[in-house]
């Protein structure tokens, strides 16, 4: 009876756009109309408060001849990169908590602290671990005899590594979690068989587990890579793209164009061209990681 | 059963929103009685938290127009400096402007004044403040001859020092910029950082390279530089720009300055882990009345302006620059009542900031006849004596020119620019 009401009002298509309603209002108002408005701007000569002019597509033109933003893209294509790389080292961790280990409940927590802090907390954070002087890092390496240790996040081509450094470790915990998740989903039953069959931990690791949890791995390289992709935050604190540039990411570029320099159209074309890679190289992982058969336990 | 469920869902859906209507209608109108009074909007950066003493004289000041000026009621915003960017900037798009406001000089006016959101104020300055300004500081709010800004604050650039750290060491005080080099490798043969500077925030490096350049060119060789009379590529200026590099290779500022945030930089000279930093006068506090700071700090440190270079240029001339002033809105309902208000709190603004908030202010007021502590009278005494004052680079050029300008600094204080390719980053950008 109940089932029957339920199907009776879902088939009314007042319902359906009544339901519908709230969700689709929020996403068009905050996210798909700013959306296409930054594409519109974009087509404008804007400082953001006087009048606007069109200029048709010559910001986006400008845009895709800048060497400035081609060099930031590189270096949020260099960050997407090794957040990549990084989800071996935390699916390799959670294997090892999912087996049972002792204290694994400890240690899952520890690592998810970094995701309960800020990002300004911990651009804080590691400003002062980093800082040349009386840095922790520094003071380390002086006291193991390293006479004149880097100034990380001065030094141009040290910059960028040793801010991905915190940003890596920011989301550790995040993913560790989810593929903790995925991996405590595996029937015991399948393992238990795989064991009796005599295969290594090793074996069971590559041959069952991984592929049980494929799906999962694929849309965690999607959240990694896009992810990094538009990522600002820690940048904007720790260095500001400095110095000259040398951190300078594609969101941090865009920022600084738009409120900086007061070049609002610009800026929103490299925010519109932001979005374009964006969804490009998503489209690409997906059709990469793209899984025919449904998996059913 | 369940239908009536949902149309009751539905219903209260409804009146809700009925309600929140409801509410905002009942506060126009509310609002809107009030209007037998005068209200002027009044939107300022100095909130209670962060800036208790600023916030205090801006209510005293307004707490005696009120008293003065019966029926006009003065609508206060605070908010946070950044805060208060953005929300001008989106005010301003919906043409929502506060009646008066806090500006900043320059750059920061131009994209305003180009799209008619602030009103002329050359008649308020004629009629009620004429003489009442320090040189200059009006001129940095004038755009082609018109003035949009009432400046309150000036902040002019010098080098302090920590007396007790020269001292402790037997390094002398330097008199020239030859001896400020000396002083600064004899601290280095100490295992002491000499210069600290935050070049992450690259407005630092900026003073330093526009001090040099002042030294070296003279006072009017970077201000023609930037009004396009004259070139970054003035031998003058290219030779400051090789100066800074030297400074840097001699070992004079902290490692890893370009990675330093100014904040930084500022509590390695405050922790006396730096003897020498160059800031503005809008942290005279620190050196003097700030209780949070050691006594033992606050005496130590002294104060010297930019030295001669080769023996070259004017000690009297100064970089520095008004920092916030007050705008008057174009569309404002209230015009003429906002311009009283503004010219009023001017006016009041002079003694009350520099006595009570240690602000110096951009009006000239009477030092002799205040309380203050020493560093203060001899400041504003510097600033009686002062032949030139040239306004922060990063004020003076456009928002997207000064960009160019900040970054080519990091550059050059990290050694990636030659002295020559910096000019002509900036000529590529202002030609643009």
């Amino acid at each position: 009876m109940g089932l029957n009401v339920m199907n009776k009002v879902m088939s009314n298509k007042l319902y359906i756009a009544f339901y519908i309603a709230p969700a689709f209002i929020l996403l068009m108002v905050l996210i798909f109309i700013p959306l296409l408005l930054s594409g519109y701007y974009g087509l404008m000569d804007w400082d953001g408060i006087g009048e606007k002019t069109f200029i048709g597509l010559d910001n986006y033109i400008e845009g895709i001849q800048d060497k400035l933003f081609w060099n930031s893209a590189l270096h949020s294509f260099l960050l997407a990169l090794f957040s990549a790389l990084s989800l071996i080292i935390y699916l390799a961790v959670s294997i090892i908590l999912a087996s049972k280990i002792k204290g694994a409940d400890l240690l899952r927590k520890i690592y998810l602290i970094p995701m309960l802090l800020s990002s300004v907390a911990i651009a804080q954070l590691w400003v002062k671990v980093y800082n040349p002087s009386n840095g922790i890092l520094n003071s380390f390496l002086r006291t193991i005899g390293v006479e004149n240790p880097p100034s990380w996040l001065a030094d141009p081509s040290l910059v960028l590594f040793a801010i991905f450094v915190p940003i890596l470790w920011q989301y550790a915990g995040f993913y560790i979690l989810i593929y903790y998740a995925a991996l405590k989903n595996i029937p015991e039953s399948l393992i238990e068989a795989a064991r009796i069959d005599g295969a290594t931990p090793f074996q069971i690791a590559m041959r069952i587990k991984l592929p049980l949890i494929k799906e999962i791995v694929s849309v965690t390289i999607v959240l990694a890579i896009v992810g990094s992709l538009k990522y600002f935050d820690l940048i904007y604190v720790m260095t500001a793209g400095g110095p000259n540039g040398a951190s300078e990411v594609m969101a941090s570029y865009m920022y600084k164009l738009a409120f900086s320099s007061y070049n609002f159209g610009y800026g929103s074309a490299i925010g519109f061209l932001l979005l374009i890679i964006t969804l490009i190289v998503t489209l690409i992982i997906r059709k990469v990681t793209e899984t025919k058969e449904k998996l059913e336990y | 059963m369940k239908r009536k469920k949902t149309l009751a869902l539905l219903l209260s859906a409804a009146i809700s929103s009925l309600l929140l209507v409801g509410c905002s209608d009942s506060d126009e109108a509310s609002s809107g009685s009030s209007n037998a009074d005068t209200e002027i909007k009044f939107m300022h950066l100095w909130p209670e938290g962060s800036s208790k003493k600023h916030y205090d004289v801006v209510n005293d000041i307004i707490a005696d127009y009120e008293a003065e000026n019966e029926g006009v009621k003065i609508d206060l915003e605070v908010l946070s400096n950044e805060q208060y960017k953005d929300k001008l900037r989106v005010l301003s798009t919906s043409k929502e402007l506060p009646d008066v406001g806090l500006t900043w000089a320059a750059g920061f006016l131009e994209p305003y004044v180009g799209g008619n959101m602030f009103a002329p104020l050359d008649d308020v300055i004629e009629s009620e403040l004429s003489d009442a300004f320090v040189p200059g500081t009006a001129e940095a709010y004038a755009l082609d001859g018109t003035t949009y800004g009432l400046p309150l604050e000036l902040n002019i650039v010098s080098i302090y020092y920590n007396e007790k750290m020269f001292k402790d060491n037997g390094i002398e005080v330097p008199e020239t910029y030859e001896e400020l080099l000396e002083a600064s490798k004899a601290f280095r043969d100490e295992g002491i950082q000499p210069i600290a500077l935050g070049n992450r925030d690259s407005w630092t490096g900026s003073m330093w390279y526009m001090y040099l350049a002042d030294r070296i060119g003279g006072a009017d060789t970077l201000n023609k530089a930037i009004d396009r009379s004259g070139s970054f590529e003035d031998p003058a200026l290219i030779e400051a720009a090789a100066e800074v590099q030297n400074l840097v290779d001699s070992g004079a500022f902290v490692d890893g300055f370009n990675g330093l945030a100014d904040e930084e930089a500022k509590s390695m000279f405050m922790s006396e882990q730096a003897p020498m930093y160059m800031i503005a006068t809008w942290d005279l506090p620190n050196f003097t009345t700030n209780e949070d700071v050691p006594q033992e700090f606050r005496d130590s440190v002294k104060y010297m302006n930019f030295p001669t270079v080769d023996g070259q240029g004017d000690m009297n001339s100064f970089v520095g620059g008004p920092g916030v002033g007050l705008f008057v809105a174009e569309d404002s309902d209230v015009k003429e009542e906002a311009k009283d208000f503004s010219a009023y709190f001017v006016k009041e603004w002079g003694e009350k900031a520099v006595e009570e908030a240690g602000v110096i202010p951009a009006t000239k007021v009477d030092a002799a006849s205040m309380d203050l502590p020493q560093m203060y009278i001899d400041i504003l005494e510097e600033l009686n004596q002062a032949s030139n004052i040239t306004m922060f680079a990063d004020v003076q050029l456009s928002p997207e020119v000064a960009t160019v300008h900040l970054d080519a600094i990091q550059a050059l204080f990290g050694n990636e620019m030659t002295p020559e390719e910096f000019a002509k980053a900036h000529e590529d950008a202002l030609s643009k």
